[in-house]
């Protein structure tokens, strides 16, 4: 598979979610391709979350098949994880690692080499210079999802998804975050993201599915 | 394959080396427990003396069970586990690094202990020799056993309890022949066909419990 | 995967075996109320008097058949196990949870009919005995299961955990019963032998069997009732459970 010569397309076919007793979603398709980006909106419980950690491969859904390039994603499992980029609730760094190790250590196990310079550079871009070398522990709430959503500017992922990533950051955050996301999808990428707040997500290839209209 | 294996190995080595008062609480309860028995049967060396390996090697087994409680809960809790899931790394390579990284940090001082407990029973030079040799290959068996039921009990609540009524069924093979061969060698039997059997159990272990671990921990996440 | 097999397994899906696992269950109970009756009035009255071991030999017939159905059950409790990881299929997992208490309580039953028997035949209650010994670890191993089922609340989470529990219970049972065998060679010689190969009469052999499939028709029947009921648990927010209860109130 070779990235550019197919445009990479994700598919959700009738795609059942069940936590405990609740079915949060059944028979939910959709899909996307590059160059989208794809805004999943919901209130409390509707089950965005469960929904993005399907698509990462951390859940297995109760019916239904999630496919990558028309294979579904069960089966490509590493082959698959190499070109998805997944942030949680959970921002994934060690608090008593520095930020510029968290990086890179983030780096060598997503499969490639990311040299000191580089994880300096990154990490003043996103606005933590004067940190990098300080146990993350130390950082406040949102230095912390800065440092995790440094892999966002060093991942070469196709697909991201991205579970409420405008959490704890301010303004000036958000902007660039924004920015970073709409320069992906503009260079072919596919992003799947949450928000529960009104952060504009509207760009050209924008769309939009809500879950958990009760329509039963 | 090696190299994130290095790294993994090589992260929880610092974030260990970061917080060193942790390391030492295993090897505390290790050698309070071992020095609780003379206190509860008699300081009759010759008692003392027979009943050494079995206890040695059953403090051993207990600390590195509280140990591994630990070994993936912090990872859990910070979200680093669910993203090591999806790396394009095998799952069960990762998996072996950590509960190497771990067994460094607390299998290793528990061998290293052994000896001067030993002393503390009587034994003598060659058992402890053999004491040393057992438990060098029993506690990497112990922590990569112990690690499956670390994975399967991990974020529930009673995990500690419920962990060590998962593990030590499991934990009986390495412990008899950890013990026996130490017995073996007291008792002037030799202790190399434990030994042995012990390095057979320690290679199937590392085969087969991070395949197990990794299936749990991807249902630990679910 | 191909669909004719997705197929089969839906005609397994718990809507469909509910009321299947009735009939089997009733019919199954009828015989082993026959079976275990026949069993143990022959163990009582028609089996000759052992020459060795007197009256109080007649324990085995619970005893034996016990201990191997406690170890069967778990094998099948596995193979459920393993066909539930593989296939995905919810049944599977209800079956191996549903087996699970009778597995155990032929476990304890078999623990404690031994030592019924040690007590007149050796004066002690408990002897370190390799067989009962690895009795015992069986019964932590099932005690174990129960325990982790019941402290995971999501019950898909559960049944897969608990799957690969059986799993890696069922790779170690063969390693934990050498080295139990071993250990107990070593420290003890072969003083003590339990279910020594006493020449065994032809309808002590013919009772035993009685009282073993007795057992098997006894392990069925419950585990059907009771994977009725975990099926009902666990699907209550089923329709087809709804309208059970609709009809049936």
């Amino acid at each position: 598979m070779t990235p550019g010569s197919t445009s990479p397309s994700l598919q959700i076919d009738r795609l059942c979610c069940v936590r405990g007793d609740r079915t949060l979603f059944h028979d939910l398709s959709f899909a996307v391709s590059g160059g989208e980006l794809l805004h999943l909106k919901g209130h409390n419980g509707s089950g965005k979350t469960t929904l993005l950690r399907a698509l990462a491969g951390l859940l297995l859904p109760e019916s239904g098949e999630i496919r990558w390039q028309g294979e579904n994603i069960r089966a490509l499992r590493e082959e698959y994880a190499r070109h998805l980029l997944y942030l949680g609730h959970h921002n994934g760094i060690k608090g008593d690692l520095t930020a510029v190790e968290n990086l890179r250590i983030a780096a060598i196990l997503d499969g490639y080499a990311l040299d000191e310079e580089t994880a300096w550079r990154i990490l003043a871009e996103i606005g933590l210079r004067g940190h990098e070398d300080l146990p993350t522990k130390h950082l406040s709430q949102g230095q912390k999802r800065r440092v995790a959503l440094a892999r966002l500017l060093a991942n070469r992922a196709t697909v991201w998804v991205l579970d409420e990533p405008f959490t704890a950051l301010d303004v000036a955050a958000v902007q660039l975050l924004q920015d970073v996301i709409h320069r992906h999808v503009a260079d072919g990428g596919i992003a799947i993201v949450t928000t529960h707040q009104e952060v504009a997500m509207i760009g050209a290839n924008t769309r939009t599915i809500e879950l958990g209209r009760r329509d039963a | 394959m090696l190299e994130p294996l290095y790294w993994i190995i090589r992260r929880d080595l610092t974030i260990a080396m970061r917080r060193r008062a942790d390391v030492f609480t295993t090897l505390i309860f290790f050698v309070i427990v071992v020095s609780l028995f003379p206190l509860g049967i008699g300081p009759e060396p010759e008692t003392l003396r027979q009943i050494a390996p079995g206890i040695v090697w059953v403090g051993a087994l207990l600390a590195s069970m509280l140990a591994l409680e630990q070994i993936f809960s912090a990872d859990h809790r910070d979200g680093t586990l669910e993203q090591m899931l999806l790396t394009p790394q095998p799952v069960s390579v990762l998996v072996v690094g950590k509960i190497l990284a771990h067994w460094l940090v607390s299998g290793v001082p528990l061998v290293i202990m052994a000896p001067v407990l030993g002393l503390q029973y009587n034994l003598s030079a060659d058992v402890l020799l053999v004491l040393m040799a057992s438990l060098l290959l029993g506690t990497p068996a112990l922590s990569l056993i112990g690690a499956i039921g670390a994975a399967l009990t991990l974020g529930l609540r009673s995990g500690g309890v419920l962990l060590a009524l998962l593990v030590l069924p499991l934990y009986i093979p390495v412990l008899i022949f950890g013990a026996g061969a130490v017995e073996a060698t007291a008792s002037g039997l030799g202790g190399q066909a434990h030994l042995s059997m012990l390095a057979a159990i320690l290679v199937a272990s590392l085969v087969l419990a991070p395949l197990a671990t990794a299936a749990a921990l991807r249902v630990a996440e679910d | 995967m191909s669909s004719r097999l997705i197929n089969w397994f839906k005609f397994s899906s718990p809507a469909t075996f509910y009321p299947l696992a009735r009939k089997i269950s009733v019919a199954s109970a009828v015989i082993a109320v026959v079976l275990i009756a026949v069993g143990l009035y022959m163990s009582f009255f028609v089996a000759p008097t052992d020459y060795k071991q007197g009256e109080g030999y007649r324990i085995i017939f619970v005893h034996v058949p016990a201990s191997w159905m406690s170890m069967f059950i778990y094998l099948v409790m596995a193979a459920w196990a393993a066909m539930g990881l593989v296939f995905n299929t919810r049944l599977s997992a209800m079956m191996a949870q549903a087996l699970a208490p009778t597995g155990a309580m032929f476990a304890f039953i078999s623990l404690w009919t031994g030592s019924f028997w040690g007590k007149p035949m050796w004066g002690t209650w408990w002897v370190w005995d390799a067989r009962i010994t690895s009795e015992l670890i069986l019964l932590f191993l099932y005690l174990g299961y129960m325990a982790l089922r019941a402290a995971i609340d999501d019950p898909r989470r559960g049944d897969r955990a608990s799957a690969i529990l059986l799993l890696v219970g069922v790779v170690n049972i063969p390693i934990i019963y050498y080295s139990v065998q071993w250990w107990n060679t070593l420290h003890q010689g072969s003083t003590i032998k339990m279910n020594a190969e006493t020449t065994m009469d032809e309808t002590m052999l013919i009772t035993m069997l009685i009282m073993t499939l007795g057992f098997w028709a006894y392990s069925i029947a419950v585990a059907m009732a009771r994977v009725r009921t975990v099926i009902l648990e666990r699907e209550r927010t089923a329709s087809w459970v709804r309208e059970l209860g609709l009809a049936g109130s």
